[in-house]
């Protein structure tokens, strides 16, 4: 098999993967690798000591979600004493927003690929400002989280047992053709996903029932991380091709920015996570802003978010772009990529498809790197969102990704 | 050709990499199309001769074509 082979078989893959939302479990039942005291975060691996500010304060929160411990310095305490483990996300196939943590007991969206048999798995959105995946941890999240877990989680996993699923593919493509990326618009995606969802969950006519709607039709980004769960599932379908050069992960953990490549296993090539360019919300600047963080990027890897920025032209105005930026970042990234996905197409593009499959060779060569779009963190746990932008891969992590794929070469 | 014979007639450019060639050409009105090229990876060549070991017709077993 010649690289060109293998790179057409994991693009065939890619192309072929679904992702249906089958239901929403808590972590410890759907991952029974995850030991009781681990926590999963978001980007390539990071031991406590070199976390940034928003991963430790949702470390600390998780820590006070589970029990672990009674106030916020005991839960430090218990980090730095090593009293904890700490393992990427992607270690087990699931992603999250930002700090990206998640713990045993939290409930997980299961979003299977049943074209290969895989499933993958992320947190449930909690809406914007003071919220866990930012680094806050004071007793309003907590209780959120709390609700989220015990009233939220059964009614969604409920109504998605009486649908049969929810196929993300299919509504990925229509919120594409209405004005989302889904990445930092998911504004259709999460209209359709709560239509869907809907009577369903009225029909459990037990619970928050009314809350629960409310809650999910307030929440913007809701549809995010099903989306996120979604591209997991169909990039993990085509990763593990031998000599395949597609990148089939992208993720920061505040500090580092990683890639995975099909071809080369389950290694992290890395480099130092990339400043965002955006506009800041009133009261705050660059200066107050945490290096580019979270598991999200895996929806640029998968051809949405910035890569499909021509089919949201709404949101390039909100981080201080014109429509034809929106135009030019697409076509750019056809650049870097292999092929257009045959389901999620662009109006704007005569319904061309996103670019799809980034070939880490062509980034080396054209010098042209993946856009992302992403919201900005303040550098200190807790605060929240202070803007949103774009970043921009570091080239570091492909060069050295070429140069572990030439050494895995005729081995 | 002669290169005599190249300018005695009327001359057709295809002007490849800088941009700034083909702008001042255009400003001149002679015809130009601009092909915009650079080298691989920046003209880098240790990374050109990683991108030389992973061409397509790469033979992932052999690590040769």
């Amino acid at each position: 098999m010649t690289i060109g082979d293998a790179n057409r078989e994991c693009v065939r893959r890619l192309q072929a993967g679904g992702a249906v939302l089958v239901g929403v479990r808590p972590a410890r039942e759907v991952l029974p690798a995850l030991g009781e005291r681990t926590l999963l975060h978001a980007g390539p691996p990071v031991a406590w000591e070199r976390m940034c500010g928003p991963m430790r304060g949702a470390v600390v929160g998780a820590c006070l979600f589970e029990g672990w411990a009674a106030t916020a310095e005991d839960a430090a305490r218990l980090a730095t004493a090593g009293g904890l483990a700490f393992e990427p996300c992607h270690h087990h196939r699931a992603v999250g927003p930002m700090a990206g943590v998640l713990s045993p007991s939290m409930a997980l969206l299961v979003v299977r690929n049943e074209a290969f048999g895989s499933e993958a798995y992320a947190t449930l959105n909690e809406g914007l400002g003071r919220v866990l995946r930012f680094g806050a941890h004071d007793q309003a999240v907590l209780d959120r989280l709390a609700w989220m877990n015990r009233e939220l989680a059964p009614l969604v996993d409920g109504a998605l047992r009486r649908a049969g699923g929810v196929d993300l593919k299919n509504l990925i493509a229509r919120a594409l053709t209405m004005g989302d990326e889904c990445h930092n618009r998911n504004t259709a995606g999460t209209s359709l996903l709560v239509r869907r969802l809907a009577p369903h969950v009225a029909a459990a006519r037990t619970g928050d029932v009314e809350r629960a709607l409310a809650f999910m039709d307030a929440t913007d980004h809701f549809f995010l991380n099903a989306a996120m769960a979604a591209a997991k599932a169909m990039l993990d379908g085509c990763h593990g091709v031998p000599g395949s050069t597609v990148v089939t992960a992208m993720a920061r953990n505040g500090v580092e920015f990683g890639i995975r490549v099909s071809g080369t296993g389950d290694r992290w090539f890395t480099a130092p996570a990339p400043k965002i360019e955006g506009l800041y919300f009133p009261g705050y600047g660059p200066d107050d802003a945490n290096p580019d963080i979270g598991d999200s990027a895996i929806a640029e890897t998968a051809g949405l978010g910035a890569f499909a920025l021509a089919a949201a032209p709404a949101i390039v105005q909100f981080v201080g772009g014109t429509a034809g930026v929106a135009l030019d970042t697409t076509r750019r990234m056809y650049e870097i990529t292999l092929a257009e996905h045959e389901s999620f197409r662009i109006p704007a593009l005569d319904f061309r498809g996103v670019p799809l499959g980034i070939d880490v060779r062509k980034v080396v060569e054209t010098g042209i790197v993946p856009v992302i779009d992403t919201g900005i963190a303040h550098r200190e746990s807790g605060v929240g969102q202070i803007g949103a932008g774009f970043s921009e891969a570091p080239m570091g992590c492909f060069i050295r990704a070429l140069e572990g794929f030439v050494a895995g070469l005729g081995v | 050709m002669e290169p005599g014979h190249l300018l005695a007639a009327e001359i057709r450019v295809v002007s490849i990499g800088l941009e700034l060639f083909a702008d001042a050409l255009g400003a001149r009105r002679v015809p130009v199309v601009h092909i915009d090229w650079r080298p691989p990876a920046g003209g880098e060549p240790r990374l050109a001769a990683l991108l030389a070991r992973a061409g397509d017709d790469v033979d992932v077993e052999r690590g040769r074509p």
